[in-house]
């Protein structure tokens, strides 16, 4: 859909580069931290007794790290470069955009500062203390703004499906932070959440899963839209797919927060409604996953040749299956197994390992040779990439689905006497090899990222100095 | 025709598709739906826990096996018709009460610890877990919880129902060294608490916070001025292990649950 231009548009790609190396850092840095808490829980000698390694303080600063540096990164890196492209124009301003950049780096080392001290409001992925949130606010709307102030000075006529999933993470992300972040602060380190109980736990959940509904999967399958097409230099298979997708995700992933609380003191009209949304969602997930696998018919012989291809639609093909592995879960029957197990854990890095990250780096690198306007350093080292991380993702949710169902199937076990089969300690350590499992698969997975920001640091340097030497612009 | 005029969806998709403001418009729209149907009811319907105005709690009413209800002044404690009237005197099965100075300064550690991301508090209600924890957990219990506890993940044991099970002597081995006294754990050795003393202005503050609650604000009537006033002094000389054993032990024993009583919905 990007428009033929008569006078090339001179686009604003330098934040976009600067994205673009921090997401490839942040990669390296998130899952790293990821690689620690897995081997805290499998060696618990490795906290060290030091209070700022401890689990409880380390484990959201791993999640903060992989959603909101690493992610956070690449979609606005994805977001500027798409809008700008699909819309044949500048963006509306390149100086909100380095504020963003610089902000929301700032919030990064403000969680790094912050969550080993254990300033922590106690919400899953809201942990970040009240003025941190306030920052995340601001930053966020001066994102929010310019993306959505750049559709509007388009130079074309429709706006490219790829900003329609943007504009809605926006959107929501905006209402989800503002009302769940809602507290009372004791100081400066401590606040309060303005609800309770049942309330809370809704609100919480309702932020918990649409974080991953409209952040870590619609701004991701904005990514999806735009680099694949690009990528295989097909069009999109279906754009009434494409229409039907956007709309039943945004109206119907919203519901979905509840099918975390079910069985829980939640009323259970509110859990099952979650559920039952839960399982209708197949259908345009699934829409969504062949609309993008199948932009490649006609084109599958592009995969042995281009490894950038291969990540693109290998997430997809995670993304398929844990948009099936979720609806399961959230069936009442599964759930009173699932929860509270590792296969939740499980199911969480099968979209983040799988889909969310691999359809990163398919981007990262299809954007750093556009974005340098040169090869990659080495295509081997890209092909490399992806074994690893598809080894290593695929050895982490292997381990968490078996540990998960074991664990699920130890606690609710009874001998012929009727009484409990195992002590809770028991599950604990016949998860041990699995956890040790998990810190492999993650460590592989992590040697990748090593591999991505080595590639990427060559590629660049090489570009310069080529450029340098022929003082050639780049197209960008 | 040219291809930028031509429809390839709807009349109605196609002019969204042109109209940014249109686009957001629609899009906010949207995605407010599924927020607005699942939580806000939980603020006006019964057996959420939620205590309005005027003390009562949007007509939950938990009924036996006659269909008598049971009066919610044995759910949750009320000091004007308990026999037991202050913090001093409240006994386990009077009712959910609000933390002491002492066991909210160690809520705050179990907080900043992170224990949450390993210990539930939310008791399902399913036989394994009645054997394993207890009495299936209730709203009400967690009303005074701001920002809830009940976790999502048991790399170890639920807590709902701890308080009481263990000594104060055993919690303490346990949290300072887990493997010492439980050897396959995996949890952290939290040692380092008892090095810190409680924050006794910051307590304060919290529970004077915890009384201008938008939603379930501790009443007070239970945090009165000499209470807060109080607060400081009870929590003097005491560590930040201190405060986490009270807290824990304080967990799950509020209310005493009757035989053949639904108390879900």
């Amino acid at each position: 859909m990007e428009a033929t231009q008569a006078t090339p548009v001179k686009y604003d790609m330098d934040v976009v580069r600067w994205f673009t190396i921090a997401a490839c850092i942040y990669a390296v840095v998130g899952t790293l931290i990821g690689v620690y808490v897995a081997s805290e829980l499998a060696w618990p000698f490795l906290n060290f007794d030091i209070p700022e390694i401890t689990f409880g303080r380390l484990r959201p600063l791993h999640t903060n790290a992989v959603i909101f540096a690493f992610g956070g990164c690449v979609l606005f890196a994805t977001g500027y470069y798409i809008v700008q492209r699909t819309g044949a124009t500048k963006l509306w301003s390149n100086g909100l955009a380095w504020f963003h950049f610089w902000g929301w780096n700032l919030i990064i080392v403000c969680a790094v500062i912050t969550l080993p001290l254990g300033l922590s409001q106690g919400k899953e992925y809201a942990e970040l203390p009240w003025w941190v949130d306030i920052m995340i606010a601001v930053v966020w709307l001066s994102f929010g703004l310019n993306h959505i102030m750049t559709t509007a000075i388009r130079k074309t006529s429709h706006i490219y499906v790829s900003n329609w999933f943007t504009m809605g993470m926006i959107i929501m992300i905006t209402y989800l932070h503002v009302v769940n972040s809602m507290a009372i602060p004791v100081d400066w380190a401590t606040s309060y959440s303005i609800y309770s109980g049942v309330q809370d736990a809704m609100i919480q959940w309702w932020w918990g899963h649409n974080a991953v509904g409209f952040y870590l999967t619609g701004g991701f399958l904005g990514i999806m839209y735009y680099f694949i097409p690009k990528q295989s230099g097909r069009p999109v298979f279906s754009y009434r797919l494409s229409v039907l997708h956007f709309w039943t995700l945004t109206f119907g992933y919203v519901w979905l927060g509840a099918h975390h609380l079910q069985y829980t003191a939640l009323p259970d009209w509110t859990g099952s409604l979650g559920a039952a949304v839960s399982l209708a969602m197949i259908i345009p997930s699934w829409g969504g996953a062949m609309n993008g696998m199948m932009t490649l018919s006609g084109a599958w012989d592009k995969l042995r040749t281009d490894y950038i291809l291969r990540f693109l639609v290998t997430a997809m093909a995670f993304y398929a299956m844990s948009t099936f592995d979720g609806p399961v879960m959230a069936i009442k029957s599964v759930n009173a197994l699932s929860h509270y197990t590792d296969w939740t854990v499980g199911h969480v890095h099968a979209g983040a390992l799988g889909w969310m990250s691999m359809i990163s780096f398919g981007a990262l690198y299809h954007m750093v040779k556009k974005l340098w306007n040169t090869e990659m350093y080495s295509e081997r080292l890209v092909n490399v990439h992806f074994w690893v991380a598809l080894i290593g993702a695929v050895t982490y949710i292997v381990a968490m689905w078996v540990s998960g169902i074991m664990q699920g199937l130890m606690w609710r076990d009874y001998d012929e006497y009727g009484t409990l089969t195992y002590t809770f300690v028991e599950s604990v350590s016949a998860m041990h090899p699995y956890y040790v499992m998990r810190a492999v698969g993650g460590a592989i997975f992590n040697l990748g990222t090593w591999i991505m920001l080595f590639n990427v640091v060559m590629t660049v340097r090489q570009a310069s100095a080529t450029r340098g030497v022929n003082a050639v612009a780049a197209k960008a | 025709m040219s291809d930028h005029d031509k429809i390839y969806s709807t009349k109605l998709q196609d002019k969204i598709e042109r109209n940014t403001l249109l686009l957001f418009v629609l899009t906010a729209i949207a995605v407010a739906f599924g927020g607005i149907v699942e939580i806000v009811p939980l603020f006006y319907l019964p057996n959420t826990g939620m205590s309005g105005g005027d003390g009562t709690f949007n007509n939950t009413s938990h009924k036996d096996k006659q269909g008598n209800a049971i009066s919610m002044d044995k759910i949750v404690w009320n000091p004007a018709t308990s026999a037991h009237k202050t913090f001093d005197t409240w006994q386990p099965g009077d009712g959910v009460r609000p933390y002491t100075a002492l066991e909210t300064a160690g809520r705050q550690v179990f907080i900043r610890e992170g224990c949450f991301l390993c210990h539930s508090q939310m008791i399902r209600p399913f036989r394994d877990e009645k054997d394993r924890y207890g009495h299936y957990s209730i709203a009400e219990e967690s009303m005074y919880d701001h920002t809830y506890q009940w976790g999502s993940k048991r790399t170890g044991p639920d807590l709902a129902r701890v308080g009481g099970k263990y000594s104060d002597e055993w919690h303490r081995k346990h949290l300072k060294y887990p493997r010492d006294v439980v050897p396959e754990s995996v949890m952290p050795n939290f040692f380092f608490l008892e090095n810190n003393p409680v924050n006794a202005e910051k307590t304060v503050k919290t529970l004077h916070v915890m009384t201008i609650m938008p939603f379930n604000p501790v009443p007070k009537t239970i945090y009165t001025d000499a209470y807060i006033a109080g607060a400081a002094k009870e929590v003097e000389g005491k560590t930040e292990m201190d405060a986490v054993i009270a807290y824990l032990q304080s967990l799950g024993n509020h209310v005493k649950f009757e035989e053949g009583v639904n108390y879900r919905d």
